[in-house]
């Protein structure tokens, strides 16, 4: 966090080590399975929750992730904060390596999440004030310090303190809940916040109300934002770069408004496509996409989308395509329609970028 | 379907052995010499040693459970110090004598308590309810011995309609199909219910309850479906919870019967366990203990795969 | 509970959980009768020797089987000729520490284990469950005078017994409410934010798990109460000439041709806790209800 207007003691962020062109965050190859019991006599079988994944995020940026349910989202921000171990990969905050240069002890006050559940994320035992102050509370400040400095944020997320310090979950309602979650985020004075569909639960103006708080913040504590959901309209509202991911891996990246006026990939153009416009000139006439979404356990062989893709041909089954940069603004496909000389019919020809 | 019935009987092999260890255990941890009740005060050393060699206590535990374990295996329980008799051959002629007393228990039980948690959970917080309630609560409340004596009191001292004692003419052991023997039946029957009526009457009301407040049951209703046919899915949604509320409560009544065995002296295995401890007969102890925990955990299973089989969340895995 | 109206609220005092629970007890009159029941039983106990009762030891041979409402004898003598009241008061005592203290310690035995194993989970949790489950393969009046019979007769191996028979009860609710709190967001938050798993269990595990266990350990009191006294009446527990219901049951019960209503009474007394017991357990567990 950069210096803020905060009255009270706050804990100190995690040293900016790297400077401004060090992403904050680097993703490289994340993996994890989740071994499924099967029938006595069957095979083995996985859940194939996160494949290789790779992203950075820039400091000061928010990167929105959205995908369906059961494509691996919720699953990566849990391995990011390192809430369930990975099967492999690096996972790299500010150019140090977590649990090398970076003990996990560190990470915790350089990144923390907010839940989608605003009821199951607070202990229902614990009054609001308590709630908050417990993460500084762990990280060595005193009692009255870290209450002074829970309700200095309660403050800042539009509560007032001396109304809601002593109040218990069950007595708020489910935006006021968000907001303690976002501020027992922020009292740990993290530089990246994820935020794992923590608007999706909430009434529509509820909702507007919290998202624009979350703008403020960003700007007030010089945040860098994770915002994961799968409400399309709201990860282009907030989001600077997109990531789409289907079944357990990245399809498409990029600047939000490309990604979003040019989708590349035919999943990020079906998921458009699906979106209802409230225009009677622009109604759907045919599904944007046809077929099951596949079983996550033991996914299609070669691209996982092959199977409902309009635009599918033999080799699609056979091997994974990999993330190919389409343009020099940063947007990526994994489609062997965008990667030149693939072997695809719509490809272009090898030494040209798709158009 | 048979692989879950597969799965279960693997798991409970290991249960098993596990018991059986238990119940070897718990009679090698009885303090006092295995033979005072078969040696005579002045025995002499070597004859002391002779027995002890015969009825194999002087070998190491390990072998000599794995000796029991294996002639339990083959039938051999050993045979009783008391009386000499084979104890497989007493115990399962006890037990059969329990298992009549359970089953006569179960149905009357069993009956009211379906019927009492019905009503009660149909008409809920009326004035039916808190009284089928208020029996059920005090079904789980009373010490059953204490109420064999009363009912004894009521029926044998004061009106003198049955008897006290017994389960035949005379208070003899032996048990017949007639219903001179029924009599003997009726007051060890109803004293045993009425924990299991308590316990069946409480679980069924909560479940009727549940199911008629969620929302099939509205749609069935708005659909046009009479009474008789939501009481119809009713029945089906409780059966699987309620019949394995009801095969526990089986299992309770058969390896716990002692206390009202003894207060009626009905001949069944909770009265030979009960002369089997105060007569120190290892052998007698160790066989009737390790039957009875065997048909609870055969009657578990056989709940479990019975349940398995009429609940299609089960079933379907 | 719109922002703008909560904002504009005057501040309330807020009430916490168990506060609340404490008001809904206090309202429900079942609860509080046999709350008032157990009380006077337990004071009664207590101060038994200063409340000027006949001697529960002294009898004679004359005075045997004398009727309730004999004067000098408000319930009678027993089968030694010693005053039924005084038996009964001084009985309450032995009868309610080995009712209630294998309730308590398996409570304190059980909690621990299922907290370990439903927070560790894994390997641990296999292990302690498993063990668990042999238990549970006995009926807990089998395995209660299996035990009694093994290690015989006395107040101390009955009190072991039982807690024997308790301990895998409460392990099994402790490790099943213990693995549904651990599982929820928060406590997902609280290791998100760097607290160790000793700092976890006792801010965020212990106080949302130790209720429910509470709950069930109260219903087992009544269970535990029967079985004591039924101990005793088999003659596994408590020893003549200690005063003891269950024990009084078994001296008294060739008595009951003679005296039926003096014989049934230490029976009535064991009746009259264990209901009071459920009554409030019962009680307890609906006011603790969130959804009410």
């Amino acid at each position: 966090m950069s210096e803020t207007s905060l009255s009270v003691e706050m804990l100190k962020p995690v040293e900016d080590r790297g400077g401004a062109a060090q992403p904050l965050l680097e993703v490289k190859g994340l993996t994890k399975h989740f071994p499924v019991r099967g029938e006595l006599f069957s095979a083995r079988k996985t859940v194939r929750a996160v494949d290789d994944v790779s992203f950075a995020v820039l400091k000061g940026e928010t990167v929105g992730i959205v995908g369906e349910s059961g494509c691996g989202k919720s699953t990566t921000a849990r391995l990011l904060m390192h809430l369930m171990p990975r099967d492999s990969g690096a996972i790299v905050y500010d150019g140090m390596q977590v649990g090398q240069a970076l003990s996990l002890r560190d990470l915790r006050r350089g990144m923390q999440m907010v839940f989608q559940d605003s009821y199951a994320s607070l202990n229902p035992r614990l009054t609001v004030e308590e709630s908050i102050a417990f993460g500084p509370k762990v990280h060595g400040m005193a009692d009255s310090a870290a209450r002074a400095l829970a309700r200095e944020l309660l403050g800042k997320v539009g509560l007032r303190p001396e109304t809601f310090a002593n109040r218990y979950p069950h007595e708020i309602s489910g935006g006021q809940r968000q907001r303690v979650n976002v501020a027992r985020a922020l009292a740990l004075s993290p530089r990246l916040v994820i935020l794992d569909e923590a608007v999706s639960a909430l009434d529509k103006s509820v909702e507007a109300q919290v998202l624009n708080l979350l703008v403020d913040l960003k700007r007030e504590f010089g945040l860098t934002y994770l915002f994961i959901s799968h409400d399309l309209n709201v990860v282009r509202y907030i989001s600077d770069r997109v990531l789409v991911m289907y079944l357990g891996e990245v399809v498409e990246l990029g600047p939000v408004d490309e990604v979003w006026d040019r989708p590349a990939h035919p999943y990020t153009r079906a998921l458009l496509a699906a979106m209802p416009s409230s225009d009677p000139d622009r109604r759907t006439q045919t599904p944007p996409i046809s077929g099951d979404p596949p079983n996550p356990i033991d996914p299609p062989a070669g691209c996982r989308f092959h199977t409902r893709c309009p635009f599918a041909e033999p080799l699609c089954a056979k091997a994974t395509p990999k993330l190919f940069p389409l343009n020099s603004m940063g947007h990526q496909a994994a489609c062997y329609m965008a990667i030149p000389g693939s072997g695809h019919s719509r490809a272009p020809a090898k030494g040209n970028h798709a158009a | 379907m048979l692989v879950y019935v597969a799965r279960r009987i693997v798991y409970v092999i290991p249960i098993v052995v596990s018991v059986a260890l238990v119940c070897f255990m718990l009679v090698h941890i009885t303090p006092g010499d295995p033979l005072v009740a078969v040696l005579p005060a002045d025995a002499s050393q070597e004859l002391a040693a002779q027995l002890r060699a015969a009825y194999g206590f002087d070998r190491p535990l390990p072998v000599q459970f794995g000796l029991w374990l294996w002639r339990a295996v083959n039938g051999d329980l050993g045979h009783s110090i008391a009386t000499g008799r084979p104890v497989l051959t007493e115990v399962m002629r006890a037990v059969g004598n329990t298992v009549t007393l359970a089953i006569a228990a179960a149905m009357i039980g069993f009956t009211l308590g379906l019927v009492f948690g019905l009503i009660a959970g149909y008409f809920r917080d009326g004035w039916i309810d808190k009284l089928a309630t208020s029996f059920a609560i005090a079904g789980v409340s009373v010490p059953h011995y204490w109420l064999g004596m009363v009912l004894v009191i009521i029926f044998s001292v004061e009106l003198n309609w049955l008897p006290a004692v017994g389960a035949g003419p005379g208070g003899s052991g032996a048990w017949g199909w007639d219903w001179e023997h029924f009599r003997y039946l009726i007051l060890p029957a109803i004293t045993t219910s009425v924990i299991p009526m308590g316990i069946v009457t409480r679980t069924v009301r909560a479940l009727t309850g549940d199911i008629l407040s969620q929302d099939f049951v509205e749609a069935l209703r708005a659909k046009g479906l009479r009474e008789t046919g939501v009481f119809r899915h009713v029945v089906k949604n409780a059966a699987p919870t309620a019949l394995a509320v009801m095969g526990l409560q089986l299992g309770y009544m058969l390896g716990g019967s002692i206390l009202i065995e003894t207060v009626f002296s009905w001949p069944g295995s909770g009265l030979l366990l009960n002369s089997a401890i105060f007569q120190r007969d290892l052998p007698l102890l160790q066989g009737t203990i390790l039957v009875l925990a065997l048909f609870f955990v055969i009657l578990n299973l056989l709940v479990d795969i019975a349940q398995a089989a009429i609940d299609p969340r089960i079933k379907r895995g | 509970m719109s922002d703008a109206a909560l904002q504009a609220a005057p501040q309330t005092k807020a009430r916490g959980y168990w506060a609340t629970v404490g008001r809904r007890i206090l309202h429900d009159k079942v609860s509080m009768a046999c709350a008032l029941i157990l009380i006077a039983i337990f004071l009664s106990a207590l101060i038994a020797p200063w409340l000027g009762l006949a001697d529960p030891y002294q009898g004679s041979m004359i005075r045997r089987l004398r009727h309730i409402g004999t004067p000098g004898f408000p319930l009678g003598t027993d089968e030694l000729g010693r005053d039924m009241l005084a038996r009964l008061v001084y009985g309450g005592r032995l009868s309610l520490i080995v009712g209630i203290s294998p309730v308590i310690l398996a409570f304190c035995i059980g909690s621990s284990l299922g907290l370990v194993a439903g927070y560790v989970g894994g390997k641990v949790n296999t292990a302690i469950m498993r063990t668990v489950d042999v238990f549970y393969a006995f009926p807990s009046v089998l395995l209660a005078i299996a035990i009694s019979g093994a290690l015989g007769a006395g107040i101390v191996n009955s009190i072991v017994s039982l807690t024997i028979v308790f301990v895998p009860q409460i392990t099994r609710v402790a490790e099943s409410v213990t693995t549904g709190v651990r599982n929820r967001d928060f406590v997902e938050a609280a290791r998100a934010s760097g607290a160790g798993p000793f700092t976890i269990m006792r801010v965020h595990i212990l106080g949302n798990v130790l209720g429910p266990i509470f709950v069930y350990a109260t219903g087992l009191i009544s269970v535990s109460m029967i079985l004591a006294a039924g101990l005793s009446f088999l003659g596994l527990g408590t020893k003549p000439p200690e005063p003891e219901w269950g024990l009084m049951l078994n001296t008294l019960r060739t008595a009951i041709y003679i005296n039926p209503s003096v014989a049934a009474l230490p029976g009535a007394m064991i009746f009259a806790v264990s209901i009071c017991f459920n009554l409030l357990s019962d009680g307890l567990r609906s006011a603790m209800d969130i959804r009410n």
